[in-house]
């Protein structure tokens, strides 16, 4: 059917790293900025899903061989773990912690728990929105 | 300040997510469903003994001074309620081993289970009205799947019913909750209790007391919303009927309850006269349903509608007996619905049909399965010493201490109507002809009817000892009645 699509294939390959690059920034922006785990994870899916679009989806589960509710399970796992880690501490649930320090190349950083949180939610948004897309995307 | 009232949230996630991973491995699905809604209950039984000893627990998310995060509160209601639920997804589960089938056992059933579970539990604990819109999406996203489950044509069919009534409901639900934030400036339930006083212009509070009506209204399955229930709940199979019939509509009766109690309480005269008309309406349109139909499941869904409208009543007479006989009838009702619903599904099961008039005479096969029935029949009517009576007694009582106590007459005319769509099952099925039945093997029978017997015989118990459940039940009506208690515990931590 797709008879001349070099030109969209040709694209994907440079704008899908433009598009993965551009996730990581968001995501870590987050927090103090515009930005997070949310978004990030949106627009992974996004760049994931033009590969499936230019390409096709066996080729691109090929590459990317990951099995997406599972990854949903070990994002949630994740955001549970980094919340729940105040009931071990004896502060109410939810409590992040954060500190300032002065990392080589980046200078003084804020590392703050909130980021494990949000790595949790980038994996589910990820997984969901590719299970949802995979799911109403499939022949049978 | 305290972590444990977020255990019966956060175990029943946990177990969900882990169940999650392994969809496939029938075994272990099963036995970590089964430990997760049992640790979940150990949880829960706790949390009401602390409840009980230390008074109204609250927690603040996050460290957040109390008005400004999201409140977390545990009173001895939604304590109370959190341990009901809880047993009912455990006896849910096991009864599930046997019913529900290997291919939806496989294909995420379990974890749905304790999603919503996640959901009802988190909604009764909530002490932020804007986190109860979010925890009723969890638990309405978990019956989504739930009530889909599986894929044949009638649940296809009337889930998208379910879907759009929901949907429809919860965007009304988030502009009612604007609404309310653009009048008071606060969505923490303590401090709308503190703000709502001291607002002079009640009408504009009326109306939101009203949209708020109609969108729990919508869950609670009131009078005329109740439209969309009787076809969704029938779809799905009896496992999941009974989680449905037990747990949704309730979380829409708490949140009336809740919210009726706490602050929409500024122009009593309008609000909770018409919440005690809708509730008799709801009662009345409830019995013409149980009566109508020769289906047994459609009987037991419309009974579900009238213990709405019962509850309802108490709640809007907003007196010491009303209100307290409404937590008691409350929590009757939930145990005594999951028992009837694992009832009916034995006895679809036996005759391969849910038409009363395709049964008979089950009573000489299966003699301890009748006598079973006739007991939780006799529960849902209310007659003493069983779980439904002390309930009803105190609503009645209340209804004729306020202004409405026709609608304790009504109350009371209706039981028998109960009492007879109740004991219509056990006439067909258990009585005339002996009907040929499906052949069943004794094991799975057993399987199906020892977590029904357990739960019948909790609800006789909760029955027969209502004295010793009493104390809780009036401390949580105390609560209910005098805001001040609730509010000190979320504000004053």
């Amino acid at each position: 059917m797709r008879t001349n699509d070099v030109m969209l294939q040709t694209a994907t390959k440079v704008v899908t790293f433009i598009i993965l690059m551009f996730a990581v920034h968001i995501f870590f922006a987050g927090h103090y900025t515009p930005g997070g785990g949310f978004v990030g994870g949106l627009l992974t899916a996004s760049a994931i899903v033009l590969l499936m679009l230019s390409f096709d989806i066996e080729t691109v589960n090929k590459i990317l061989p990951f099995n997406y509710v599972t990854m949903t399970a070990i994002g949630l796992l994740l955001a549970i773990a980094t919340a729940a880690a105040s009931i071990i501490f004896d502060v109410p649930f939810f409590t992040h912690a954060y500190d300032y320090f002065d990392l080589p190349l980046f200078g003084e950083t804020s590392l703050h728990s909130a980021m494990l949180f949000d790595a949790g939610v980038y994996l589910v948004v990820v997984g969901v929105t590719m299970t949802i897309i995979q799911t109403i995307g499939e022949d049978e | 300040m305290s972590n444990l009232l977020l255990f019966p949230i956060i175990i029943p996630l946990f177990f969900a997510v882990i169940l999650m991973i392994f969809p496939k491995r029938l075994k272990l699905q099963r036995i970590l469903a089964a430990i997760g809604a049992g640790v979940t209950l150990i949880s829960a039984i706790v949390l009401l003994a602390k409840v009980d000893a230390d008074g109204v627990q609250a927690v603040t998310l996050g460290s957040w001074p109390a008005p400004f995060g999201i409140s977390m509160v545990s009173d001895p209601l939604s304590a109370l309620l959190v341990v009901t639920s809880s047993i009912i997804t455990l006896f849910v589960v096991f009864y599930s081993f046997p019913t529900i089938g290997v291919k939806r056992e496989q294909s995420y059933y379990y974890p749905a289970v304790l999603f919503l579970m996640v959901g009802v539990n988190g909604a009764f604990t909530t002490g932020d009205i804007f986190n109860l819109f979010v925890f009723v999406e969890v638990l309405l996203m978990a019956s989504y799947t739930l009530i889909v489950h599986g894929g044949e044509k009638p649940q296809l069919r009337e889930s998208i019913k379910y879907l759009l009534v929901n949907i429809i409901s919860s965007a009304l639900f988030v502009a009612a909750v604007a609404f309310l934030y653009s009048v008071t400036g606060t969505l923490n339930m303590a401090d709308l209790a503190v703000k709502i006083p001291q607002i002079e212009e009640t009408g504009i509070l009326t109306v939101i007391a009203v949209m708020f009506l109609v969108v729990f209204g919508f869950k609670a399955a009131i009078f005329p919303l109740y439209f969309w229930l009787p076809g969704s709940y029938y779809s799905p199979p009896i496992p999941i009927l009974a989680l449905f019939g037990a747990l949704l509509t309730k979380v829409g009766v708490y949140a009336i309850m809740r919210t009726y109690t706490l602050f929409f309480t500024m122009n009593v005269g309008f609000t909770h006269e018409l919440l005690g008309i809708i509730a008799i309406l709801t009662i009345l349109a409830g019995c013409v349903g149980a009566l109508a139909y020769f289906d047994v499941k459609k009987i037991i869904i419309y009974n579900i509608i009238i213990a709405v409208g019962v509850i309802l009543f108490g709640i809007a007479q907003l007196n010491q007996p009303g209100v307290d006989g409404s937590i008691f009838y409350l929590l009757h009702d939930m145990l005594i619905k999951a028992a009837l619903f694992f009832l009916v599904g034995i006895v679809a099961v036996l005759f391969g049909t849910t038409d009363l008039r395709k049964m008979g005479g089950l009573i000489k096969t299966y003699p301890v399965l009748g006598w079973t029935y006739l007991v939780a029949a006799f529960g849902l009517a209310g007659i003493p010493p069983l779980s439904g009576f002390p309930g009803k007694l105190l609503i009645v009582q209340g209804g004729f201490e306020g202004p409405q106590f026709w609608g304790s007459i009504v109350i009371l005319a209706t039981s028998l109507i109960v009492l007879l769509s109740a004991v219509r099952i056990f006439i067909y099925a258990f009585w005339g002809e002996p009907v040929e039945t499906v052949p069943l093997k004794g094991s799975v029978f057993n399987q199906m009817f020892i977590p029904t017997v357990i739960l019948v015989a909790i609800t006789v118990v909760f029955g027969v000892g209502a004295e010793l459940f009493m104390p809780f039940i009036s401390g949580a009506g105390e609560v209910l009645l005098n805001p001040s208690i609730y509010i000190d515990a979320v504000l004053k931590e």
